[in-house]
């Protein structure tokens, strides 16, 4: 497991940084390393320089920022699951992240390095797209503030352009509904087979609103928008029924472990479970 | 020596030390990660070697160009075939009337065969330069067709890996008792299963690796591996590489766990001491975890046909097998034996009047297989105990109360089996008795039948397991199956045992301290344990086929009763006493009866080296060797039981209830013989949920990673629940038979059983393992679209089964 040789650089801020990227094309931002380092051990990446972003200082914060709650890039799977502002006003992001990989990679792998490699199990994006967070990218140009529904463009790509580096993430607080991530893992990974992120409002027996973030079953997550219609301002007695719609219009991606469909029954099963654990949630 | 008959009680199972829950003396080094594996032994001028490997399953090699990587800066040498005429070829220990073995060059001569099949070798003076210039050496393959599907590869039409043997057909091998077509005559009922014992991947937690040092003044060379039989790797070695038997030093330093996986002599086990010996400069090379997936041996992969003929009221008249077995490409050190094991113990805990077994080695293109802990027995102990749950159910009888009526009785041991093996003790029905009452079998079966009503599908698995231990008596072996043993109690009193077996994980630094302690009335903290250095011990054999202590321990008991005889010769000369008379007990040697005259232990000790005042004929010095030959193997059995709820929607298994009570005999510590259990039944019921080795139809390894290839986290396993009854075997005098691959053997058909069970009101019968949801969920659904379930899903189907049932 040896990668082939790299040159690399620390930067101490995120000027240094973003200047660094840009002055390199075959450079690649190293953050927790969870993904990219496996990668160059075997050889799947060979990135002739890595800018380490773990030198620079204040970019792992998680605060109040009003009507949402903004999460540095440098934030851990950890710190995340851990924080109390999140599990306090808008829990799901952290509910996601006690759910990846195991202590060793929620202790080092970050938020932004996780977003950003987009990988089609992932577990944060399909949070992140049932919040409609947004996603701060900032480069020599400035900032740029991208959408959930738009970040995430296909397998491990993005709409981060090559000299972006994710800042901050926010999210909405979620106060008044109930939210539910439910996790299929898979057994040597523990990436998710299928992963449901719901958001479910409403008062009792009926639905208000809802938002639902598959992930694992396409190549990139998405937002089950067949079920949220069927849903909104429907009785709670729905949601066997819609959550059949869980994977409508996908193409679901099949794999020696869980076939494509297979992927495909599992998040309408699990996208009935959540819903209605969220639903329940919430009435607590 | 051993006797044949009784337990002669010459070693009491319990003593100050013996039989207790004493702590590991390795855990403190190993803990602390301040000891020493293959890859820790640095050396000066050490350089470092890659293994360029096939990428093709089935391949002529057209041409090789090392000459780019030859070029790079700090690379030593790039060799192939063509380099090493004179290294031996990787050797298979089997015989056997029909056996074909395979030429097996260490690197790949003009043909691949597997993937990852060595080809050529890169030498740099790190391992970077190496890994770099392992993929500047360029092979130019010409693709052969790919035989992967061991029923297909013995078709006429399938292409042939070796086209001088006319055939892929390795070995065919059969075992008959009995007579097996009276016995279907006679039956009311055949019962027929296909199974399949999927391929496995050992995977130990240090992954092979090779340090070897050759210099040349002193034509010695010093071979460090990760390996579970360091003498019998010594003189392979010695063979392969030409140089003679004691020139050769084999070192196993601390190893990461084996699992049978490192009882074998592999390419590089080869290659490294003949590069070390060609450039005169120490070599390592370290496995990746790639490396280690894809070419560490694999275990199991076999088809098994199953037939057993039975009474209505459940007695077994007869039991049919047909057992296809993957070699892989090549034979490794024991590949032809494990299918043989299989044959040895299907007929199990049971008695079976009339036996038909035929078991078929095939080659494919595949990495070989070979041990894996259990080795054969798991694959025997699965075949046996699922057609027992699926007979049970045919017969509509309780699958507890089925086994039980085809046990043999306490009073018949020793006996003999329908495969001709002789299980020298055991009380079957105390540990199923045990184990219902644990598990609490009748509320179990209760909440099973109540469940159903509401659409829960609840399973029961029992396996009432034997297997077969302390590998054994020399006859029966390959490579001779005693072990050695030598005790020496230095001038200051402190004790050195130098054993054979080589311990990898296993605990022997500490049962064999406690052992020793108690014969010599000492504390286990002056008794050192070495292993694993063929400089320092006596020829031995090696730690495998749970015979660490059984066959180990047992040589060091006798070497330790030798030297007690000695020190009662001493001590009645100096004491004035009758050798007969003399104690040797709590630090002490005195005379029986007279608490007057006695002597400290230093002294006694002492006096044996300063040798001022000995008895006549009296040898100076207190060592002894001991070589131990067993007269049989010893038989553990015991009873797992697991309960299990299936989720009809998604296929998920989840695991509620674990039983375990094992037999071992006689327990030298049972905070090990619990850890051997827990790591056993893990190892166990990870084959039956999650573990398999998959090719694709090119023959490409797909599980190659971590990543891919599931092995359990603590998360997946359950909490055990654990007992024990105790049997002890006569075959040697501490009445103990080895745990180490028991729960390993018990718990796979344990589990599946209990799945099986948990579905069977759908009429599923059988799911092959691994148990992954979705192939549970498919069998579920195919068996919902055949026949309407009595209880379906919701609550209100189930209503209306009810009332149309
Ligand atoms: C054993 C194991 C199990 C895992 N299980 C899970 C799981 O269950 N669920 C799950 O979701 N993930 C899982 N992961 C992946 C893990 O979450 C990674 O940490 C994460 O995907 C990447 O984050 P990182 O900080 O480690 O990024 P790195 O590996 O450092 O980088 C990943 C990619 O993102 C880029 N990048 C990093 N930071 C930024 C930034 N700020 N802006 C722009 N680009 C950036 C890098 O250049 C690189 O291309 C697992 C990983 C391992 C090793």
């Amino acid at each position: 497991m040896i990668p082939a040789s790299f040159d690399y650089e620390s930067p101490k801020t995120l000027n240094e940084a973003i200047t660094l990227l840009a002055s390199r094309e075959d450079a690649k931002l190293l953050a927790g390393g969870h993904s990219l380092l496996p990668a160059m051990k075997l050889r799947l990446a060979s990135p002739a320089l890595l800018i380490d972003l773990g030198r620079i200082g204040g970019l792992d914060y998680i605060r109040d920022s009003g009507e949402t709650i903004s999460i540095g890039a440098l934030a851990t799977h950890a710190a995340v699951a851990a924080s109390r502002l999140l599990l306090a006003s808008s829990p799901l992001l952290a509910q996601a992240a006690c759910n990846i990989g195991d202590i060793q990679v929620r202790n080092r792998g970050t938020i932004g390095g996780s977003l950003a490699q987009a990988h089609p199990s992932a577990d944060y994006p399909a949070a992140i797209l049932a919040l409609d967070a947004n996603i701060v990218a900032t480069s020599q140009s400035g900032e740029r503030v991208i959408p959930a529904h738009s970040f995430f463009t296909g397998m491990f790509t993005t709409a981060l352009r090559p000299d972006e580096i994710i800042t901050e993430i926010r999210v909405p607080k979620t106060a008044g509904s109930g939210t539910v991530y439910k996790k299929f893992h898979h057994p040597a990974s523990g990436y998710a087979v299928v992963g449901v992120a719901a958001v479910v409002r409403g008062a009792t027996g009926k639905i208000d609103d809802v938002a639902i973030g598959i992930t694992g079953v396409a190549e990139v997550a998405y937002r089950a928008t067949a079920v949220e219609d069927a849903l909104r301002g429907k009785p709670a007695s729905a949601i066997a029924e819609a959550a059949k719609h869980a994977a409508d219009k996908v193409e679901a991606l099949g794999d020696n472990y869980a076939s494509g469909d297979y992927r495909r029954h599992l998040a309408q099963v699990y996208t009935r479970r959540a819903l209605q654990e969220a639903l329940s949630s919430k009435r607590k | 020596m051993a006797s044949n008959g009784k337990n002669n009680g010459k070693a009491k199972a319990n003593g100050q030390w013996v039989g207790k829950r004493f702590k590991r003396k390795e855990d403190p080094r190993l803990v602390r990660g301040i000891s020493h594996y293959t890859d820790d032994i640095k050396l000066p001028r050490l350089v470092h070697c890659v293994f360029v490997r096939s990428p093709h399953a089935h391949a002529r090699i057209a041409s090789i160009n090392t000459e780019a990587a030859r070029s790079q800066p700090g690379v030593l040498t790039v060799i192939t075939s063509a380099d090493i005429e004179g290294l031996g070829m990787i050797p298979c220990a089997m015989q056997m009337p029909d056996l074909k073995i395979p030429a097996h060059p260490a690197l790949a001569k003009g043909r691949v065969r597997y993937v990852g099949e060595p080809v050529a070798v890169v030498v740099a003076e790190d391992a970077y330069t190496a890994r770099d210039a392992a993929e500047m050496v360029a092979v130019d393959y010409e693709p052969l067709p790919v035989v992967l599907d061991i029923e297909k590869a013995l078709q006429k039409e399938s292409a042939l890996i070796y086209q001088d043997f006319g055939t892929n057909k390795a070995f065919t091998h059969a075992m008959k008792s009995g007579d097996i077509e009276a016995a279907y005559k006679k039956a009311d009922r055949v019962v027929k299963v296909r199974l399949i014992n999927q391929r496995v991947a050992p995977t130990a937690m240090e992954p092979r690796s090779v340090v070897a040092e050759y210099l040349p003044g002193e034509n010695r060379l010093t071979i460090w591996a990760s390996t579970q039989i360091p003498h019998l790797l010594r003189t392979q070695v010695a063979i392969m590489v030409g140089l003679p038997e004691p020139a050769v030093r084999v070192i196993a330093p601390e190893v990461g766990g084996g699992f049978g996986s490192k009882l074998n002599v592999y390419a590089e086990d080869g290659v490294v001491p003949w590069l070390s010996m060609k450039l005169a400069r120490p070599v390592k090379w370290t496995e990746t975890r790639r490396e280690s997936l894809m070419v560490t041996i694999h275990g199991r992969d076999t088809i098994n046909y199953l037939e057993l003929a039975l009474k209505k009221d459940g007695t077994i008249l007869g039991l049919r097998a047909k057992v296809l077995a993957d070699m892989g490409a090549y034979h490794q050190l024991l590949t032809p034996l494990i299918p043989q094991l299989t044959a040895l113990m299907l007929p199990g805990c049971y008695k079976i009047p009339a036996f038909d077994c035929e078991i078929v080695g095939v080659f494919t293109n595949k990495m070989s297989t070979d041990a894996y802990r259990g080795a054969g027995r798991p694959e025997a102990a699965y075949d046996i105990e699922r057609i027992m749950d699926c007979a049970a159910r045919e017969l509509n009888l309780d699958a507890a109360k089925f086994r039980s009526k085809n046990f043999p009785q306490p009073r018949e041991f020793p006996f003999t089996t329908a495969a001709g093996l002789l299980y020298d003790s055991a009380n079957y029905q105390q540990s199923l008795k045990r184990a219902l009452q644990l598990a609490g079998y009748d509320k179990l079966r209760a909440r099973q039948k109540a469940g159903w009503k509401q659409g829960k599908y609840y399973g029961v698995g029992v396996s009432t397991y034997v297997e077969i231990c302390a590998i054994g008596p020399s006859a029966a072996t390959p490579a001779g199956g005693w072990e050695s043993a030598t005790v020496r109690i230095e001038p200051t009193g402190k004790v050195t045992v130098l054993t054979g077996a080589s311990p990898h994980g296993q605990g022997q630094e500490t049962t064999f301290a406690q052992l020793v302690a108690d014969q010599l009335g000492i504390n286990p903290d002056d008794i050192t344990i070495i292993h694993g250095d063929t400089l320092a011990v006596p020829y031995g054999i090696g730690t495998f086929g749970s015979r660490g202590t059984a066959v180990g321990g047992t040589a060091v008991y006798y070497a330790v009763e030798k030297l007690k005889i000695k020190i009662a010769a001493l001590a009645a000369h100096l004491l004035g006493a009758k050798p007969a008379d003399i104690v040797i007990a709590h630090g002490r040697v005195g005379v029986k009866g007279n608490a007057k005259k006695s002597m400290p232990w230093g002294e006694i000790i002492l006096a044996a080296y300063t040798a001022r005042s000995i008895p006549a004929g009296f040898e100076p010095g207190m060592e002894a060797t001991h070589f131990f030959e067993p007269s049989n193997f010893t038989f553990p059995f015991g009873t797992h039981i697991c309960a299990v709820e299936v989720d009809p929607e998604t296929g998920e298994i989840k695991i509620e209830k674990y039983v375990a009570v094992d037999d071992c005999g006689n327990v030298i510590n049972p905070m090990l013989v619990d850890g051997q259990v827990q790591g056993g039944i893990a190892q166990g019921l990870s084959q039956a949920l999650y573990e398999e080795m998959v090719y694709n139809e090119d023959g490409q390894p797909i599980t190659g990673s971590l990543m891919d290839y599931a092995v359990p986290k603590a998360a997946h396993i359950p909490e055990f629940i654990l007992d024990r009854t105790v049997t002890p075997t006569p075959v040697n005098p501490m009445g103990v038979k080895g745990v180490g691959e028991a729960g390993t053997i018990a718990s796979t058909p344990c589990m599946v059983n209990a799945v099986c069970d948990a579905l069977s009101p759908l009429g599923i019968t059988n799911i092959d393992m691994p148990l992954k949801p979705e192939r549970v969920w498919r069998a579920i659904a195919a068996a919902q679209a055949a026949v309407p379930p009595p209880a379906a899903t919701t609550a209100k189907s189930a209503r209306t089964a009810r009332r149309t049932a």
